[in-house]
């Protein structure tokens, strides 16, 4: 089915930035009570730019995936473009169709990046 | 003999195709349910022919709908085997529950007193007791679980101690589907001179309760889970209580007499409500139970047992599925909850939405239940009278095209 494409299962099986940075430049958790699905995202920032990005967490195919797809997206790019990081981006990203009741969880990781902007100044 | 096909043929939403071209195979019940033609109709001919605000005009119009209005209320107390005088509509179980709690707060409960619930509890039956909590100083203990997680743990009685002013119970949880004794629960609570409270939303649709033979204080139920509307529920509520304790809502319809600094309440039920009551809402209960009682109760009981049987045997099929709840179908209502070992509940219920199978995924109103059992989320899928064996097994095909997109071994 659309939603569960073969990229984002993969993402979701074998996510290539699930890991914590330690001394991270900013950090950030988010969680869902209602479904229990959880992100801490982590920034490596030098000279303007995100070197390093990476994520923890747990919870469902679509929130997972969409967090590793994200923040791999943003490696290496200038600090003011991935501020502008939005909710279509991560929606191209995924490619396929999400359902309403499901974008609670594709903007998960999207929710954890800006919280790691607002909470800490670098 | 009960046919399910049959029933189905009175249930115009569920002839209506998905935007995926099939037939839904709605396992949602203990959410909402579908309503029967009859119901629809009774609402429709309620507003063709006699719509006016009851209990107010003098007028023959009014008059009908004050008599619409209150034989529905006789209807809903035949239903769980109470008098009409014990019977307060609210606008669902929820409401009941928490009028059911500031009422008997106000009258009788002090700061320190405690109220007993359980750890399979409803949001409805927890939240109204945290904000007493907070603004009138109650405590909160729980009644806890069998060490599978699937029933009340065995001497739930030693719980109930000098303290406890109110018991507090689910009659059957709607997530593990459990029926409790409530019967000897409110023996127990009596013995000690506690109020009792059944929250019967999950079992007033399945099990023919009797308020009076369960020996409750209060007992609460919602129309919409049993073929009525949206918006129309019922209190129990033993009348020597219902005159004791304070309205919960003030306003119209609810007085005898309003000065400028004094009320005097209406009779019982009315004390309870006020402003313009939900007739249409009542009138589709009725009718909701008219066409219950035609199908025979008992029977809805048996094919929601043999639905809930199937289930659990196909369920059995998935190794890594974990079923939550009793698996003897005599101990529980038509509801079954479940988790996934390689497939978060949320994916699944997304696979099966994608065949048209609406089942839910979350964490049901029950977070603390939940906590108890050491997870975020479940899937459940739950049955009522129009559920056939043919959509189980479209329910079980659509689990087993979700291990196959996940890769499941």
């Amino acid at each position: 089915m659309e939603m569960y494409s073969e990229t984002v299962l993969r993402y979701y099986e074998l996510p290539p930035n699930k890991s914590k940075i330690p001394g991270a430049d900013k950090h950030a958790h988010v969680d869902n009570p209602l479904c229990g699905d959880e992100i801490t995202v982590y920034l490596k920032i030098k000279g303007g730019k995100i070197v390093k990005a990476s994520f923890e967490g747990q919870g469902c195919a679509i929130s997972q995936a969409s967090a590793a797809m994200l923040l791999e997206s943003i490696e290496g790019k200038k600090l003011a473009d991935v501020l502008k990081t939005g909710e279509k981006d991560v929606l191209k990203l995924l490619g396929g169709a999400i359902t309403p009741a499901r974008l609670k969880c594709a903007f998960l990781g999207l929710d954890a990046l800006k919280k790691s902007f607002s909470e800490q100044e670098t | 003999m009960y046919s399910a096909q049959q029933v189905r043929k009175d249930f115009p939403f569920l002839k209506k195709k998905t935007s995926k071209g099939k037939t839904l195979v709605y396992l949602d019940n203990a959410a909402t349910t579908q309503k029967p033609v009859q119901v629809l109709r009774a609402i429709m001919e309620y507003y063709e022919e006699k719509n006016a605000n009851p209990h107010r005009g003098i007028y023959e119009l009014s008059e009908e709908a004050t008599e619409e209005y209150e034989s529905s209320r006789a209807a809903a107390a035949q239903f769980v085997g109470a008098e009409s005088g014990e019977i307060v509509f609210v606008k669902n179980a929820t409401e009941g529950m928490n009028l059911i709690a500031n009422s008997l707060a106000s009258a009788f409960l002090k700061p320190g007193d405690r109220v007993l619930i359980s750890a399979m509890e409803h949001h409805a039956n927890i939240v109204p007791w945290l904000l007493l909590k907070q603004r009138k100083g109650i405590e909160l203990d729980y009644i806890e679980l069998s060490p599978d997680g699937t029933k009340l743990e065995e001497n739930w009685e030693k719980r109930i101690t000098a303290k406890t002013k109110v018991v507090s119970m689910t009659h059957a949880s709607n997530v593990l589907g459990t029926i409790n004794d409530v019967r000897a629960i409110c023996a127990a609570a009596k013995e000690k001179g506690c109020y009792t409270i059944i929250d019967g939303a999950q079992a007033a649709p399945h099990l023919q309760a009797d308020v009076k033979k369960i020996g409750c204080d209060f007992y609460v139920f919602s129309g919409h889970k049993m073929l009525a509307p949206m918006g129309i529920g019922a209190v129990y509520g033993r009348k020597q209580l219902l005159e004791e304790v304070p309205p919960f809502l003030g306003g119209g319809d609810m007085i005898r007499r309003v000065e400028r600094q004094n009320a005097e309440w209406n009779e019982v039920p009315w004390k309870f409500e006020a402003g313009t009551p939900n007739v249409e809402g009542a009138v589709g209960l009725k009718a909701a139970i008219n066409y219950l009682q035609k199908l025979g109760l008992q029977n809805v009981r048996k094919h929601g047992e043999k639905l809930t049987f199937e289930t659990l045997k196909m369920l059995h099929a998935f190794k890594h599925v974990r079923i939550l709840g009793p698996e003897n179908t005599k101990e529980k209502v038509g509801t079954v909850a479940f988790t996934h070992a390689k497939i978060h509940p949320h994916d699944i219920a997304s696979v099966m939405n994608e065949h048209s199978v609406a089942i839910r995924s979350g964490h049901h109103c029950t977070m603390p239940l939940h906590q108890t059992l050491g997870l975020a989320a479940s899937s459940r899928a739950s049955f009522y009278a129009y559920n056939t064996l043919e959509e189980i097994e479209r329910f079980g095909n659509a689990l087993e095209d979700a291990e196959r997109i996940f890769g499941v071994k």
